[in-house]
C-alpha cells in the first residue's frame, strides 16, 4: 500500500511538471498569499505588544502550525477539495471498480504541490520564531510541535471529508464548509482562545482545532506544566471518527442514487 | 456467469419548475418525482457469452451496467457473478471486471499512457510475467506500440479508446464491460476495436457484455441481443433470428437507363431518383429473380443490389413495435 502510495506520488509529479511554468507561478503566488496573513500578525504587534499575554514570536509559533497543518491537507487530501468534480466527472465511479479503498484512491489521486507554497511560508515564519520564541526545546516540546502539526492536518483533512460527504448529497450551498476550512485556517493565525469563551468550547468540543493548537501552545510557552497537555493533539484525532461515518452515510446514498 | 433476478431501481427527481418564485419555494419545500429506471430485470449470461445491450437513451442500460459492476445498489433482486454479489462484495467482485466506459478516460491525462498502465499494474497487483505477457498481446493486436510513450492528452479518440480498452483487460477480467467504446470514433478505429474485442472473446474466452447505439458494432460483434426499453427488458435473443423474422421483406435497388419502370402488384415503392429506383417486396409472394427479370423487361439495367433490412431498420421497427 505504501509503495502503490509512492507510484502515485510519482505520477503526480510527473504531471505537474509538464506544465513548470504554471506551477512555479502558483508555488511563487501561494507564498505570496500567505506572507499577506502572516504580515497580518506583524502590523498587529506593532500596535499592541501582546494580544491575550501572548507575545509576537508565541503567536508566530501559532500561526505557523496552523499554516502548515492547512497545506499538507491541501497537498495530500485534495482529492476531498475538488470530490464535486470527481462526482460530475465520473472519476469517483472509476475508484469503485477498482479493487482498492476508495478513501485511499481520493487521497492518492490527487496530490497538489502548487499548494507547498503556504508549507514553505510556515517553514520560514519557524525558522523565525522557534529560535526567537524564548522556548527551551526539549525533546518533550520537540514532540509536541511534531503532533500539534500532524494532528492539525489530521482535523483539516476530517474538515474534507465533511465537505466531500456533504457533496454526495448536494453540490448547492457548501460553501459553508469553508466557515470552517478557510475561517479555521484564517482565524488560527491566533491562539484560539482570543476569540472568546464560546468560540473556544465550539473549537474544543465540536470542531477540535483547538486542541492542536491552543492547549498544546500553553504547555510551550510554559503556561502549562501537566504533560498531559502534549497529548491534547492526540485527542482531536477522535475527530475523524464522526468524519468517517459521515462518509460511509454519504457514500450509501451515492450508491443508492448515482448522483 | 452472471445471474440478475428481478432487479428494481427507482430514482427520486427533484421537479423543477421554471421562473424566479417556483426557485424560491424550491429553497424550502422540494416535490421528488419517482423515475422507476429498472422494473424487474432478470437474464443469465453464460461464461464467454458475447451479448449486446441496447435501447434508446434512458432506457436503464446504464443503470444496469453501474449495478453489475458495483456502481448502484438497487432497490431489491439479487444479483450474482461468478460467485460474488457486486454491491456487497466489492472488493472481490471488481477484481474479475473490465470495465470501459466510453465517454470516460481511466488514463492519467499528461503523463505517457504507459505510466498509466504500470500503476494499473500495481493497482490490481498484477503477476510481472502476466503483466508482460497481456501488454504484449495488446501491442500487437491493437498496434500500441508507437503510442505507449504519447501522453494521454496527445492522442487522436481512436487512439485512445484502444489505450482504454488495453488498460481494462490487463488484469485478465473474466467479464468486460463496455459501455459505447465506439462512440464517436473514424471508420479505421472502429473496426480495429472490432476486431480486438471479437478476438479477446475467441481466445480468452472473456464474457463480454456491450451497449452501443451503433448498430454495426453489435452486427460485428454479437449473437445475442438484449433490448431495453422503460427499465424493462423487452427481448432477449439472437440478432439472426431477428433479422429473418423482420426482414422477410427484401428492397432492390435498380441503376437504369430509360424511362421510370412500372412496378406489379407485389412490389411497392421505397424510393425513385433519377436514373434509380429502390422497390421492396416479399419473395414468398415474388422471387428475387421475376423481380429483376420484370424490370429488365422494361428498361436498361445498370447496376442492381438486393438487401434485407439492416440491422439498424431493425431496432428502429423494434423501438417503434415497442413504443420506446
Amino acid at each position: 500500500m505504501v509503495r502503490l502510495y509512492l507510484k502515485y506520488f510519482a505520477i503526480n509529479i510527473k504531471s505537474q511538471m509538464q506544465y513548470k511554468t504554471a506551477f512555479f507561478l502558483h508555488l511563487f503566488g501561494r507564498i505570496m498569499l500567505s506572507f499577506a496573513t502572516v504580515a497580518g500578525v506583524w502590523f498587529m504587534f506593532l500596535r499592541f505588544n501582546r494580544v491575550e499575554g501572548f507575545t509576537l514570536n508565541q503567536v508566530l509559533l501559532c500561526t505557523a502550525v496552523t499554516m502548515m497543518s492547512y497545506s499538507i491537507t491541501e497537498v495530500f487530501a485534495r482529492g476531498f477539495d475538488i470530490f464535486p468534480r470527481l462526482l460530475g466527472n465520473g472519476e469517483f465511479d472509476r475508484y469503485l471498480v477498482r479493487p482498492r479503498g476508495v478513501i485511499y484512491q481520493v487521497i492518492a489521486t490527487h496530490m497538489e504541490f502548487g499548494r507547498l507554497g503556504v508549507f514553505i511560508q510556515a517553514v520560514i515564519v519557524f525558522c523565525y520564531a522557534i529560535p526567537n520564541s524564548g522556548i527551551v526545546w526539549s525533546p518533550d516540546k520537540i514532540l509536541t510541535l511534531f503532533l500539534m502539526i500532524i494532528c492539525g492536518a489530521a482535523v483539516f483533512s476530517g474538515l474534507y471529508i465533511i465537505f466531500a460527504s456533504f457533496s454526495f448529497f448536494t453540490v448547492e450551498g457548501l460553501e459553508f464548509m469553508n466557515i470552517l476550512t478557510h475561517g479555521g485556517k484564517e482565524f488560527g493565525r491566533y491562539p484560539y482562545a482570543i476569540y472568546g469563551e464560546g468560540i473556544l468550547k465550539f473549537l474544543t468540543f465540536i470542531i477540535p482545532l483547538a486542541l492542536f493548537q491552543y492547549y498544546p501552545l500553553l504547555y510551550l510557552i510554559e503556561r502549562e506544566s501537566s504533560p498531559l497537555y502534549i497529548l491534547t493533539p492526540l485527542l482531536s484525532m477522535f475527530f475523524l471518527v464522526p468524519c468517517y461515518v459521515f462518509w460511509k452515510i454519504g457514500l450509501r446514498h451515492y450508491k443508492s442514487t448515482g448522483s | 456467469m452472471i445471474r440478475l433476478s428481478n432487479i428494481n431501481k427507482t430514482f427520486r427527481v427533484a421537479k423543477r419548475k421554471s421562473g424566479f418564485g417556483n426557485a424560491v419555494k424550491a429553497l424550502f419545500s422540494r416535490e421528488y418525482e419517482k423515475i422507476r429506471a429498472l422494473q424487474d430485470v432478470s437474464f443469465t449470461i453464460n461464461d464467454g457469452e458475447m451479448v449486446g445491450y441496447i435501447g434508446p437513451n434512458g432506457a436503464g442500460k446504464s443503470t444496469t451496467i453501474k449495478i453489475m459492476c458495483g456502481i448502484l445498489t438497487p432497490d431489491s433482486g439479487e444479483c450474482d457473478i461468478n460467485g460474488s454479489n457486486p454491491w456487497k462484495q466489492r472488493l472481490r467482485h471488481v477484481r474479475d471486471i473490465g470495465v470501459v466506459f466510453g465517454q470516460r478516460s481511466q488514463l492519467w491525462w499528461d503523463v505517457p499512457v504507459i505510466d498509466s498502465f504500470d500503476l494499473i499494474r500495481d493497482i490490481y497487483k498484477i503477476d510481472e510475467n502476466l503483466y508482460r505477457r497481456n501488454l504484449d498481446e495488446m501491442i500487437a493486436l491493437l498496434d500500441l506500440s508507437e503510442i505507449l510513450k504519447t501522453p494521454t492528452r496527445s492522442l487522436s479518440l481512436g487512439q485512445r479508446m484502444r489505450c482504454e480498452i488495453a488498460a481494462s483487460l490487463l488484469h485478465s477480467p473474466k467479464i468486460l464491460f463496455l459501455d459505447e467504446p465506439t462512440i464517436g470514433l473514424d471508420a479505421v478505429s472502429k473496426i480495429a476495436v472490432r476486431g480486438f474485442i471479437k478476438k479477446i472473446n475467441a481466445e480468452h474466452k472473456t464474457t463480454v457484455i456491450l451497449t452501443t447505439h451503433d448498430m454495426q458494432d453489435i452486427e460485428a460483434l454479437t449473437e445475442r441481443i438484449l433490448l431495453i426499453g422503460k427499465g424493462r427488458i423487452l427481448l432477449d435473443g439472437s440478432l439472426t433470428e431477428l433479422l429473418k423474422r423482420s426482414s422477410a421483406n427484401k428492397i432492390l435497388v435498380v441503376d437504369y437507363n430509360g424511362n421510370v419502370p412500372s412496378l406489379n402488384e407485389h412490389m411497392s415503392l421505397v424510393e425513385q431518383k433519377d436514373g434509380q429506383i429502390s422497390v421492396t417486396f416479399d419473395p414468398v409472394e415474388l422471387s428475387v429473380s421475376n423481380a429483376i427479370a420484370h424490370i429488365s423487361a422494361q428498361v436498361e439495367v445498370l447496376d442492381v443490389s438486393v438487401s434485407g433490412i439492416s440491422a439498424e431498420q431493425m431496432v428502429a421497427a423494434l423501438y417503434e413495435e415497442y413504443r420506446i
